[in-house]
């Protein structure tokens, strides 16, 4: 909170801060998050081979995410805050639907077919569970009673059971962070947080007896990626090759010869870490770090100066499942946390990730802007 | 509202709520140095070992795509195979003057201006350091040619491929199908480590069904290059193991004379070894040459096999869906017998029509005057509708669907090729869910013709023969007879059988009939029984392709080829050891009699000629 003030005191030309305070943009998150998108942009054009047809189409989605933004950010947090349970519920029945479809088309489904345009509701479940959780445990006094506690673990858990079940190991664990943050910041009990913590690694067992065959090879994979050098292991061999050889001041932007010779696969989605690490080196890596540090950091702010409950759980629980997404993306690129799906957020090419992050930001963005002023 | 307010204590609330981003902050703060001190460890003390493993001379891993599996028939004669193609192909990066090289090259093996802008075009796409063809399937002249001039070209190299080939082309496109480039689609169902090598898979037939077995298992080279990416030497190798050989059931040279047989028309044929399910010969005609699918087939050629009216790719045999017309009688007048609604010598008088008790419409005989008093054997044998139409108002259609259904019909048979159909068999419940109507009378009576809502595949139609020749035992078809890999284990394939109880007496009767129908005078198939020293057992069908109008009379030359009944014969042979049952159909073929059970006769006389040799 104190790092942040001077942050406040940033004053954009006034014109263009003019329009964007009338947008209820909040200037310098909007900043940092743009500059997010050009370091996207950057990385992109190598990670790709250099095609401009990758770029073309992610300027197409961050558009359309920067504008599903500035809507959401227009919107007063009431509005959020009265629809949350209903958002909520419609987004477990699409889920479920798209649950049974799976069923029938036999395999892995996670889109709704829209005809034209395809819906991923696990998405837009990454926003509601902690609107909801958030919802109903500012209804009650915090710190949350023995009920509250138990309804929302429940609350929690249906999400992240029906998406794991898709299944996507890595949006099922940041929709039970983003729940677990509303918790959090709700006051949870510290003895609390330390069974839960105790309860999951008694439950470690069953957790593996449940997973698929391909997911429990990732964990394998990740506690020796050298058995299976071809096969599994060859993501983090290739990662981590890619990350060192980048040493202190990296190969230089379009230097990187892991991605470059085909030796990195998925180099411009999950694996785009390692890309910039190779081509940017630790500077580089520390400064990207700083950057999200900057955008929690001011993410946490806002819901400092939040001014009821709702808006605060939900922006520091936004805030907390930033900071997740960011950790297990960079953290499975360097070889401390298994592979699950995460891409690194704003920067890995793909649509619906950056669409659910900014339209994240817009929610942020309206709980700050819409403050009323009271006397200090 | 009935919810009851606790008091809420806005200052604890703050205090807490702050006291929570603090400590969040910090957590968000050791998680990140946690990332860092990582990093650090990674990039600057393990800096020097991941360079080397990155930089000139770097460990590649190169992996060793496998050989495919073969693909022969019962007899050995190969139907898939490898064919070595040599390309010339060129790495840009170890090539000092791009295009003086490209113009030497092209003086030299005479390349057209058009394959050049192709290459360059490709290049530009490719990453670097990648190989890139210039000239694909080359001559041995070309070889030569470049052989003698190879020193004067660093950069250039001659690069072999395998690339499968199908010796038999349009005859077996439909069963051992074709390989092609891996898709998208594809690439993200198949195990990524066992094709990082690979370039094609198995798209459709046995290529495909079987494609775990025919790919083999990729190996892995670890080799040392340099900053040019050329390889110095390679450190470390698990060599591949090769695909499975697989044999078929199928015998080309059968297959290849029901495809002939077939002649003008479209349509299919299938037959099936009877003791075990085996399939000899799977004919849907016209096929087409599966080779070039295998190199990639120009947009212009894979449009006009799709926008021919002869349906090439369509797979007859697999998904053609017919009107079983009256190869279903056989069924059906067991079905009487079984049920006791018929005895075999029960007779009616057939006027050449049928009447439903006080409905006016006549449901007519394909024959005008009619057969006079017929019994079963004669029904089956002269193909008497009327006698069936009764038969089938006394069985009803309940009956009728829960016995053609033992035999197969309206169910996939589990032929080990994928996109079978299943047909349809009509039932109540059906035509309530499907057509939302109830089932009315007369449709029970053209069930009975094999006419109506009934549709059946070529294949589902063999295996009931089969199953009737069999006398109630059921086999599951299947193509791969042995699977051998690479180190000669071989596996048989599972014979899955069931039996229908059926009592002796009246599948006797039946066969009996079906005798009748090949070697009666008055058989419909006569034909084909002359000057054969074993018994055909056999039903000619017809299916309508139109309706005609009532009391209409119809002249064949008239009515547009296309417009014509499709032709329908099973048969199998000998009767009293059968070994063969066959089905044919022949689209627009008219008559079974004539068109579609001489085409039986050739397969059957010829299968039992080569069994008697061995």
């Amino acid at each position: 909170m104190k790092t942040e003030t001077r942050r406040e005191q940033f004053q954009p030309p006034s014109a263009l801060g003019n329009i964007l305070r009338k947008l209820h943009i909040d200037i310098p998150l909007f900043l940092t998050l743009v500059l997010a998108s050009m370091v996207s942009f950057v990385v992109l054009y190598s990670a790709g081979s250099q095609d401009t047809g990758i770029l073309i189409r992610q300027a197409a989605r961050i558009g359309l995410a920067f504008t599903l933004m500035t809507v959401l950010a227009h919107i007063n947090p009431y509005q959020f805050k009265r629809y949350s349970a209903l958002l909520f519920g419609l987004g477990i029945m699409l889920l479920i639907a798209v649950l049974i479809m799976g069923q029938i088309g036999k395999g892995a489904q996670r889109w709704l077919d829209l005809g034209f345009f395809r819906f991923q509701p696990s998405e837009m479940i990454k926003i509601t569970t902690p609107m909801m959780i958030a919802w109903y445990l500012a209804e009650h006094s915090l710190p949350p009673k023995w009920k509250q506690l138990s309804i929302a673990g429940v609350l929690i858990i249906i999400p992240t059971l029906l998406i794991a079940k898709q299944p996507d190991l890595g949006t099922s664990l940041l929709v039970a962070s983003s729940g677990a943050g509303v918790l959090f910041f709700a006051g949870l009990s510290w003895r609390f947080i330390l069974a839960i913590i105790a309860s999951l690694a008694a439950l470690t067992p069953v957790v593996w007896h449940l997973m698929h065959d391909y997911q429990r090879g990732r964990v394998l994979t990740f506690l020796n990626p050298e058995a299976d050098p071809m096969g599994r292991g060859y993501h983090i061999i290739q990662s981590k090759i890619a990350i060192g050889s980048g040493g202190i001041y990296g190969k230089g932007w379009l230097g990187s010869t892991q991605s470059e010779l085909d030796f990195l696969p998925e180099s411009s989605t999950d694996f785009i870490f390692a890309v910039f690490a190779e081509e940017f080196g630790l500077f580089g890596c520390l400064g990207l770090l700083i950057l999200y540090l900057l955008i929690i950091g001011r993410c946490l702010y806002i819901a400092s100066q939040a001014q009821d409950t709702y808006s605060r759980l939900l922006a520091g629980s936004l805030a907390f499942t930033f900071f997740v997404y960011v950790f297990v993306n960079i953290g499975m690129v360097i070889g401390i946390l298994p592979v699950v799906g995460v891409p690194l957020p704003l920067i890995s090419y793909g649509g619906t990730s950056i669409v659910t992050l900014l339209a994240g930001f817009g929610i942020l963005m309206s709980i700050h802007t819409h403050r009323k002023l009271l006397p200090n | 509202m009935s919810r009851t307010y606790t008091i809420k204590n806005n200052l604890v609330e703050n205090r807490l709520f702050f006291s929570r981003i603090l400590v969040a902050f910090i957590i968000i703060l050791l998680l990140t140095s946690a990332l860092i001190v990582r990093l650090v460890y990674l990039q600057i003390v393990g800096h020097e070992h991941y360079s080397s493993m990155a930089k000139d001379n770097s460990i590649k891993i190169k992996p060793l795509p496998p050989t495919r599996g073969m693909i022969y028939d019962r007899n050995g004669k190969i139907l898939a195979e490898n064919m070595p193609s040599y390309s010339l192909e060129l790495i840009p990066e170890q090539i000092n003057d791009l295009d003086d090289t490209l113009l030497r090259l092209q003086k030299l093996l005479n390349i057209s201006d058009e394959k050049i802008q192709q290459y360059q075009k490709q290049r530009k796409r490719e990453k670097r350091f990648t190989s890139t063809p210039l000239l694909m399937n080359m001559t041995e002249e070309e070889l030569a040619k470049f052989a003698v001039a190879r020193p004067f070209f660093p950069g250039v190299d001659i690069q072999v491929h395998l690339v499968r080939h199908y010796p038999y082309a349009e005859l077996t496109s439909h069963v051992v199908g074709y390989m092609g480039r891996i898709n998208e689609a594809e690439l993200k169902s198949l195990p990524v480590a066992e094709y990082r090598g690979s370039s094609h898979v198995g798209k459709i037939g046995i290529e495909n069904s079987y494609e775990a077995q025919l790919h083999g298992k990729t190996g892995y080279a670890e080799i040392e290059t340099n900053a040019q990416a050329r390889a110095i030497r390679t450190v470390n190798s698990v060599e591949p193991t090769s695909g499975a050989n697989l044999y078929l059931t199928l015998d080309i040279d059968l297959q290849k004379t029901a495809y002939d047989a077939l002649d003008i028309y479209n349509g299919a044929v299938v037959a099936i070894e009877i003791k075990t399910g085996g399939v000899l010969v799977f004919v849907s005609r016209p096929g087409f040459d599966p080779n070039p699918f295998v190199v990639g087939i120009s947009n212009d050629a894979y449009q006009a096999l799709q926008s021919s009216d002869k349906q090439p790719l369509y797979n007859r045999a697999l998904r053609g869906l017919y009107p079983p017309g009256s190869t279903l009688k056989p069924f059906i007048g067991l079905a009487g017998l079984e049920y006791n609604a018929i005895s075999s010598q029960h007779r009616i008088f057939c006027p050449g029509f049928y009447q439903l008790p006080g409905v006016k419409h006549r449901y007519r005989d394909w024959k005008k005057w009619g057969h006079g008093s017929v019994n079963l054997n004669d029904a089956i044998m002269q193909s008497c509708d009327v006698y069936f139409y009764s038969l089938a108002s006394s069985l009803g259609i309940d009956n009728m669907h829960d016995f053609l259904q033992q035999f197969g019909f309206g169910e996939k048979t589990g032929i080990d090729l994928v996109g079978e159909k299943a047909g349809l068999l009509p039932s109540r419940d059906w035509k309530r869910n499907h057509r939302k109507q109830s089932w009315y009378p007369g449709e029970t009576l053209i069930t009975g013709i094999g006419q109506g809502f009934t549709q059946v595949t070529p294949l589902q139609l063999a295996r009931a023969t089969a199953t009737l020749a069999n006398k109630g035992q059921i086999v599951t078809p299947f193509l791969v007879d042995k699977i051998v890999d690479s180190d000669a284990t071989t596996h048989g394939p599972e014979i899955h059988k069931g039996t229908i109880p059926l009592k002796p007496n009246n599948i006797n009767n039946i066969i009996n009939a079906m005798v009748s129908v090949v070697h009666g005078e008055r058989g419909t198939a006569k034909g084909i029984g002359k000057d054969i020293n074993y018994l055909i057992g056999g039903k000619t069908g017809t299916a309508q392709v139109f309706n005609i109008k009532q009391d209409a009379r119809y002249n064949e030359s008239e009515i547009e080829f296309k417009l014509r009944d499709h032709a329908l014969f099973i048969a199998f042979a000998p009767a009293d050891d059968p070994k063969i049952a066959v089905a044919v159909i022949a689209e627009n073929g008219s008559h079974g009699s004539s068109v579609a059970a001489p085409i039986a006769g050739k397969v059957i006389k010829q299968f039992l000629e080569s069994e008697n040799e061995n």
